[in-house]
């Protein structure tokens, strides 16, 4: 099935990539098959080969035969997936990508179409607008597809009505307006007898349109944006010999020697000393698309993921943003859970912050709940926070710094689209040294860093009342949102810090404090550090507290409450009983007070609150505190 | 040795703004280049010395400013046709690659050969085997390979970056999605990811770029005395095709008029029905 091709056009123009997409049995087959046949695309004998199938069967001949033949011819067997089949018009070459008609199709769908320039929807008059019929639009959406034809096929099922074609094209319109998608033709075809695919058709005299086939011709391959502002994305710096390239592509813009260059996150400048190609002819520019090396003038650190731009128009730099985010694996995405994110070639763990809407792909409509997780097929719209500083742009400006994919497991679970970004003016935070200062780290870079702020949560409470269970379950939860903590415990501290402490008074009173200073070195650090001790005295609770603030950390009280007979009828460790028996001295509650806090920040009754809700009461009035702050305020 | 140098009759001025297909192949392949070198630390890429894997090379150099930072693996049948080994000591040198070369020695003391054994069985021994025992050897996490699209149907299903597991399986029908450029960049223990950067290249590119860059290639694939080899493989198995075309105008000339597939010369493809298929899913590349 090798065409004839036409040398100049070969060289000169590339192959338009197309993908057909629409609900099943709309004719997207039967319009393929159509297509090859009608641009003599199609192996010799391959028709009469098929008709004669057909004959032999009893069966009425059908084009989408034809191409079922040439992709089992293809096959030998094989499932199709992302394929490839060829056809010319006068004006150019094209590659269909993606056959329909398998059944992952969303997987591959979306591998085909985001390598598409231009997608053709299909949809039957007879049965009109479909659930894939707007699903896979909005995909097309998503995937940042442009250029869109619309078929209304099988008209011959609609004797052929101008009326039926412009309800169904207006139906169709409306829908597209919401994704800010416009069609470049609405068509209507009868794909099976040819109506309006390479001819004219008689039968719809009152269409003025052009053809599926002229429609083709009026599509553009979709470019690299040399107008947009530029983003040059860093693979790799080499040093294979005595230069230093800093390798990557040009996605959008143009870069020229001479230069000044703006590197984010680092926030750094040089200038551009040259532009490297290996047997290319010296070029002193270098546009979008180009994958090329540059020397700099002035040796600043660079690595991969960083994005450089010209000081004029920079990318916006955050570590939390907005989205739409189609999911597009069996297991479901999840708040608090952490994932890697791809975005250009940075790579950082990020997590979901929450998920604000769930939109139903194929109606549009919203549903404003507040979802914990999201499902295979569906598309939420959610806030995302990262570990480390990620440069983006709005996808509706940028596209190609505008969109990401979540990994995990080394597979992509799914992809989004950025929107809703603010760009700031970075020669002010530059002269300001707003950003990434290079002095000693402060807590907010760490929490900028982490997600997070680190804060000291300091457990008091009877022995049994559950300190160290919904410590632990506390600590799960937060490690469960990707946050950096740790819970200190009598398990942990009294075998090797506080080795040479017993419990007497004295003794007690520098447990604490020991207790007190590592808590804040480790809040300091980052870390959420929640600490399970008896603590009864409210002296060195207050000792704590003040430790914690010296350290600037937070310092959050939690009275695990339940009362004496409760903790003594639970006793998991048999202590009560032997204080009872005398067999242990100086034990809170029967022979040493306990100082129950009058100002607590977050109490909970273990003996009314299951380990789940108390958990579930503190993470309540601890999470908000522990917020990060937003970088660009 | 300018034996093997094509003088390019093209002219190689491009204008940046507007990019050819070729150049638009050339940059995403050079693109797949650098993402594999920084994703994988233990790289290997396979030489046939045909003309697709002297494209990869020179891409290879392209992508790394004329280094090629990795060694380069010929997997030697024992049936190579001597033009093809003189290239290959030639391009070694002239390239300063690092070469490693691969014989299945336990499999030829077996007696497996084209002798006396079927092409498909030889193919699976000599090629693919030896890949397996080099592969184990030097425990390489990826492979960058030249295989197209366009060449076989089994093909067209690949990815950029496909990954292979222990056994070499190759599990077409449940692919992970790829978009975006962004690829599947980890192999487990004992994996291996296949890396494709001429995936979407057509064998007229390739002869195009060849043409426009003034890439060596060996001379098998012009015509002598009204014969040329398309495809080249083991020399017992690969035939000719009928041809007079001695320049690349004249190949592409030839392949534009054409209607036969380009592995037709090559026996084990034919060998029974399906027989890409089978050597592919075990491990063929």
């Amino acid at each position: 099935m090798k065409q004839p091709e036409n040398p100049q056009s070969e060289l000169r123009d590339p192959k338009l990539k197309v993908v057909f997409v629409g609900h099943v049995d709309h004719g997207k087959s039967t319009l393929i098959g159509r297509i090859l046949h009608d641009t003599d695309s199609l192996p010799e004998g391959k028709i009469d080969m098929v008709k004669k199938a057909c004959a032999a069967e009893g069966m009425e001949f059908e084009f989408a035969f034809v191409l079922d033949a040439l992709l089992e011819e293809q096959k030998q067997n094989v499932t199709i997936d992302t394929t490839q089949i060829p056809f010319r018009t006068a004006r150019r070459n094209y590659v269909i990508i993606d056959a329909p008609g398998h059944k992952e199709f969303l997987k591959n769908m979306i591998t085909g179409a985001s390598r598409a320039d231009a997608a053709i929807l299909v949809i039957a008059a007879n049965e009109g607008v479909r659930e894939q019929s707007r699903r896979h639009a909005y995909l097309l959406s998503l995937l940042g597809i442009k250029q869109l034809i619309v078929v209304i096929n099988k008209m011959d099922l609609a004797e052929f009505s101008e009326k039926r074609f412009l309800e169904v094209e207006s139906e169709y319109r409306k829908f597209l307006v919401d994704l800010s998608l416009e069609a470049r033709a609405f068509i209507p075809a009868a794909a099976r007898q040819g109506e309006n695919v390479a001819s004219r058709s008689e039968k719809m005299a009152w269409y003025r349109g052009p053809t599926v086939l002229e429609a083709f011709d009026l599509l553009e391959p979709q470019k690299a944006d040399v107008d947009l502002p530029l983003r040059f994305c860093v693979q790799d710096v080499y040093r294979f010999d005595e230069r230093r390239i800093v390798a990557g592509r040009i996605e959008t813009g143009t870069l020229r020697v001479g230069d000044e260059l703006v590197f984010s996150p680092a926030n750094k400048s040089s200038v551009v000393a040259s532009i490297e190609r290996w047997n290319a002819p010296p070029d002193g520019a270098a546009v979008a698309g180009d994958s090329i090396g540059i020397t700099l003038s002035e040796q600043i650190f660079i690595e991969r993921g960083y994005v450089a731009s010209h000081e004029t128009d920079t990318p916006i730099e955050t570590n939390r943003f907005h989205a739409d985010l189609f999911w597009i694996v069996r297991e479901p995405l999840r708040v608090g859970r952490p994932y890697n994110l791809r975005l250009a070639t940075q790579e950082v763990k990020c997590q979901i912050v929450s998920i604000e809407q769930v939109m139903n792909s194929s109606t549009l409509e919203t549903k404003i709940d507040k979802r914990e997780q999201l499902e295979r097929n569906e598309v939420g719209r959610l806030t995302i926070e990262t570990r480390g500083p990620l440069v983006i742009d709005n996808h509706d400006r940028i596209p190609n710094l505008g969109r990401f994919v979540i990994v995990d497991d080394d597979e992509i679970y799914g992809g989004g689209t950025i929107f809703g970004g603010v760009y700031t003016d970075r020669s002010v935070a530059k002269s300001q040294n707003i950003f990434w200062s290079e002095g000693k780290i402060t807590a907010r870079e760490r929490a900028l860093r982490s997600g997070h702020r680190g804060a000291v949560v300091w457990f008091t409470g009877l022995s049994g009342a559950g300190k160290s269970t919904i410590a632990q379950a506390l600590e799960r939860e937060l490690f469960n949102r990707a946050m950096q903590t740790y819970v200190l415990d009598g398990d942990n501290v009294r075998h090797g810090l506080n080795a040479n402490l017993g419990f007497a008074p004295e003794d007690r009173v520098e447990n604490i404090r020991r207790v007190s200073e590592v808590a804040k070195l480790m809040a300091d650090a980052g870390a959420v550090v929640i600490t399970a001790f008896i603590s009864p005295y409210r002296m060195d609770r207050r000792r704590a507290r003040e430790i914690a603030l010296e350290g600037n950390a937070e310092f959050i009280e939690v009275f695990v409450d339940a009362p004496l007979d409760v903790c003594e009828t639970r006793d998991p460790k048999n202590l009560y009983k032997k204080a009872r028996a005398g067999e242990i001295r100086d034990f809170t509650g029967i022979d040493a007070p306990y100082e129950a806090p009058e100002d607590a920040e977050i109490v909970v009754h273990t003996d009314r609150q299951s380990v789940d809700e108390s958990v579930a009461t503190i993470l309540e009035q601890l999470l908000p505190r522990l917020k990060a702050d937003e970088p660009n305020e | 040795m300018v034996k093997f140098v094509i003088i390019a009759k093209e002219d190689t001025v491009m204008s940046q703004l507007s990019h050819t297909h070729l150049d638009q192949l050339e940059n995403q392949s050079i693109f797949i280049f650098r993402e594999a070198y920084h994703a994988f630390k233990n790289i290997a890429m396979p030489w046939s010395m045909g003309k697709d894997s002297n494209v990869l090379i020179w891409l290879a150099r392209k992508s790394f400013f004329g280094k090629v930072p990795f060694p380069v693996l010929h997997i030697d049948t024992t049936y190579e046709f001597p033009e093809m080994l003189e290239f290959r000591d030639w391009a070694t040198k002239h390239y300063n690659l690092n070469l490693i070369v691969k014989i299945n020695t336990e499999a030829r003391e077996r007696g497996i050969g084209y002798e006396t054994h079927d092409p498909v069985t030889v193919t699976h021994e000599l090629k693919t085997v030896a890949l397996q025992q080099v592969l184990a050897e030097y425990k390489w996490d990826a492979l960058i390979t030249g295989i197209r699209r366009d060449e076989d149907p089994t093909r067209a299903k690949e990815r950029y970056f496909s990954a292979r597991n222990a056994q070499f399986e190759w599990d077409y029908k449940d692919q992970p999605p790829e978009f975006w450029e962004q690829f599947v960049t980890a192999a487990a223990k004992g994996e291996h990811v296949r890396v494709q950067p001429l995936l979407d290249w057509t064998e007229v590119d390739i002869w195009r770029y060849i043409q426009r860059e003034n890439i060596p290639i060996p001379q098998m694939y012009f015509a002598r005395n009204g014969k040329r080899f398309r495809s080249l493989g083991c020399s017992p198995i690969t035939q000719p095709i009928n041809s007079t075309a001695s320049t690349i105008d004249e190949i592409i000339a030839e392949l534009e008029s054409t209607r036969t597939t380009e592995r037709a010369g090559r026996a084990q493809d034919h060998h029974e029905r399906n027989a890409m298929q089978k050597l592919r899913a075990k491990g063929f590349l």
